[in-house]
């Protein structure tokens, strides 16, 4: 059946753009503007503003790819400061040695943090779930023992980075790394938008559903569920090779720190797993909560208001704030 | 560091007697996580919830340790049952554990740990009670009472578990969940109040094992990060439901990490449990005893 045949489904608004493509589009252009706009913006806004941009961005980074494993696929990853960590430490490494352009560096963390997911996921994904969860909480602390006991590193002094000189657009060095953040988050929405709705996205909701159910209809549940977790911990390792830049003195106590651990789970769940913009808007809500919380009361007591709204989501909305639009959308739709 | 023979043979036995409290902070997820499959992995923070307990009733009360175990466990047994009441309304019921019941125990434990930090502070907290700086020697080995009384603890408080499991009917009704919970319900008996029982038990049992924790060691509120490794690796190693698979996986877990200490530094010891953990699920996923 042509769409002409059928009137109930023409299309009002113009043909421009096949509807399926408007989000991803939005996401880019909301992205373009966003870095326009800091470019332009450089030094007129204090530079608080930018350190504070830079940790929400950095959580729609670690929020977005948590998602893309744990919402996706169901597959919960207790070692988002691991892959975080070994993003920092890959940019600490090339930064000791050759001096590289910071985009290589976070390729490179990519590649390894990449790396870890696949062979984590490779040794655990076909046991079940929770030893996966189990295996990516050790692989934290083993490589935090290894870090620690690695002198090349600082060990658990920690290091110091210095900053490369600047020139050009911007006007400092947390401006470039704002700009640079607002394009690695833009680029992790628009993948995790692709993830869900392309085969793979699919493949990995079947499998969180069923997976047994999955693999007899023929889902390669295995090959989904690597794929997932290589992209994941990629994102995440890209996340954390700026990160030596933007604090300037590393130990593996920050790096590895549980906040970020938290928080990156407790994006996504309190934003809703089932759609690209939940951990999206969970990190921006929540991220933007701790910033006020973290400077007008303190860091623990903005840790713990985290900790006690995921409980809280959890137990009364446990489909997140994207369960809670969706539930409304269709109440308003029913009346 | 040179070798000795007199080193080793102490490293061993105070692994072993390590041992025996490890496997008192790992019954509780054997039970938890082995027989219930609630994957409790706040387990360790209800140990070091244990541990400010004892700390409280030494400091406020003047309780010596044994007396707030006395007191603390029953309400340690309470608290389970009701946690466990309310873990299965919110998740077990809806079909939720697997994603938002997984972090909910990881927000229980971060919760536990930061309101420790805002209560206590991060300072070390410990007790010192008359008769755990003492030591005893049998030829060149010296082990100190601070270490041999958890250990006795332990092997004590296992026994009367795996007891109370194989000789009463409600333990044996626990046992049967373990194996197929509708088949219990067929039989007529209510999994769910087994299960909750069951969970009681565990909660007391971290209760008592936090309180032998800060017998042996100070404690500060994020250490239980380091249990989550050691109870899980030896509740895996031990093949998940066995109690006297779970001692024997923590025996080796201590003389493991008393080798590692000794003859690598205390800062390796942290990787042994969750490398032990790595290890066993890459390459024997039932466990040593598993089938």
């Amino acid at each position: 059946m042509s769409a002409q045949a059928d009137p109930a489904h023409r299309p009002r608004k113009s043909t421009l753009l096949p509807p399926r493509l408007r989000p991803g589009v939005a996401i880019a252009v909301t992205g373009v503007i966003f870095a326009a706009a800091a470019i332009l913006l450089g030094s007129r806004v204090s530079a608080y503003y930018y350190l504070a941009a830079y940790t929400i961005l950095q959580f729609v980074v670690l929020g977005t790819a948590w998602n893309i494993l744990g919402g996706y696929g169901g597959y919960v990853n207790f070692g988002t400061a691991g892959f975080f960590a070994a993003g920092c430490y890959t940019t600490i490494v090339l930064n000791k040695l050759f001096q590289l352009p910071l985009l290589i560096d976070m390729l490179a963390a990519a590649a390894i943090a990449g790396l870890m997911g696949l062979a984590t996921g490779y040794l655990t994904l076909r046991l079940r779930g929770i030893f996966f969860s189990i295996a990516t909480l050790a692989l934290a602390i083993v490589l935090q023992t290894v870090i620690v006991n690695w002198g090349f590193v600082g060990g658990a002094r920690g290091v110091y980075v210095v900053r490369p000189q600047i020139s050009g657009l911007f006007d400092s060095y947390a401006h470039l790394l704002v700009t640079l953040m607002i394009g690695l988050a833009t680029c992790a929405v628009l993948a995790a938008w692709a993830v869900e709705r392309s085969w793979i996205g699919i493949g990995l909701a079947a499998i969180r559903d069923d997976e047994t159910a999955a693999e007899t209809s023929g889902v390669p549940s295995l090959r989904l569920k690597l794929i997932a977790t290589t992209m994941s911990g990629a994102l995440m390792g890209m996340a954390g090779a700026p990160f030596p830049y933007y604090v300037s003195y590393v130990d593996p106590a920050t790096a590895f720190s549980l906040a970020i651990t938290v928080n990156s789970i407790a994006m996504p769940l309190i934003g809703g797993t089932a759609a690209w913009w939940g951990p999206l808007a969970g990190a921006i809500m929540l991220g933007s909560v701790q910033q006020v919380l973290t400077v007008t009361i303190s860091s623990a007591a903005n840790l713990f208001f985290v900790g006690m709204l995921l409980v809280l989501f959890l137990t009364a909305a446990p489909r997140g704030v994207v369960g809670i639009a969706r539930a409304w959308k269709r109440g308003r739709a029913w009346t | 560091m040179s070798f000795s023979w007199d080193l080793l043979v102490n490293a061993v036995v105070t692994g072993v007697v390590l041992g025996g409290f490890y496997a008192a902070t790992a019954i509780g997820v054997t039970i938890e996580f082995g027989m219930l499959d609630i994957v409790n992995i706040a387990h360790p923070a209800f140990i070091i919830g244990g541990a400010y307990l004892g700390y409280l009733g030494w400091s406020a009360f003047d309780f010596d340790p044994f007396v707030s175990m006395a007191v603390f466990a029953p309400l340690g047994w309470l608290f389970g049952r009701a946690f466990y009441r309310g873990y299965h309304v919110f998740f077990e019921r809806r079909g939720d554990e697997a994603l938002q019941g997984l972090a909910f125990f990881f927000g229980i434990l971060f919760v536990i740990e930061i309101g420790l930090v805002l209560t206590f502070g991060v300072d070390y907290r410990s007790i010192v009670a008359p008769y755990v700086s003492k030591t005893f020697g049998i030829g060149p080995i010296s082990i100190s009472w601070r270490l041999m009384l958890p250990f006795l603890v332990g092997l004590g408080m296992l026994a009367g578990i795996q007891l109370f499991l194989s000789r009463t009917f409600v333990g044996r009704t626990i046992l049967a969940v373990a194996q197929d919970a509708e088949a219990v319900r067929l039989i007529g008996a209510d999994p769910i109040r087994a299960k909750e029982i069951a969970f009681g038990i565990a909660t007391a049992s971290a209760i008592v094992a936090g309180i032998l924790l800060i017998i042996i060691q100070p404690v500060e509120p994020s250490i239980g990060r380091e249990y989550i490794g050691r109870v899980f690796a030896i509740c895996v190693v031990g093949g998940m439901a066995s109690i006297p698979g779970a001692l024997v996986a923590s025996l080796i877990l201590g003389v493991a990490e008393t080798l590692t200490t000794t003859f690598f530094g205390p800062s390796w010891s942290p990787a042994v449990s969750f490398g032990l953990l790595l290890v066993t699920l890459a390459l024997r996923p039932a466990g040593i005893f598993g089938r």
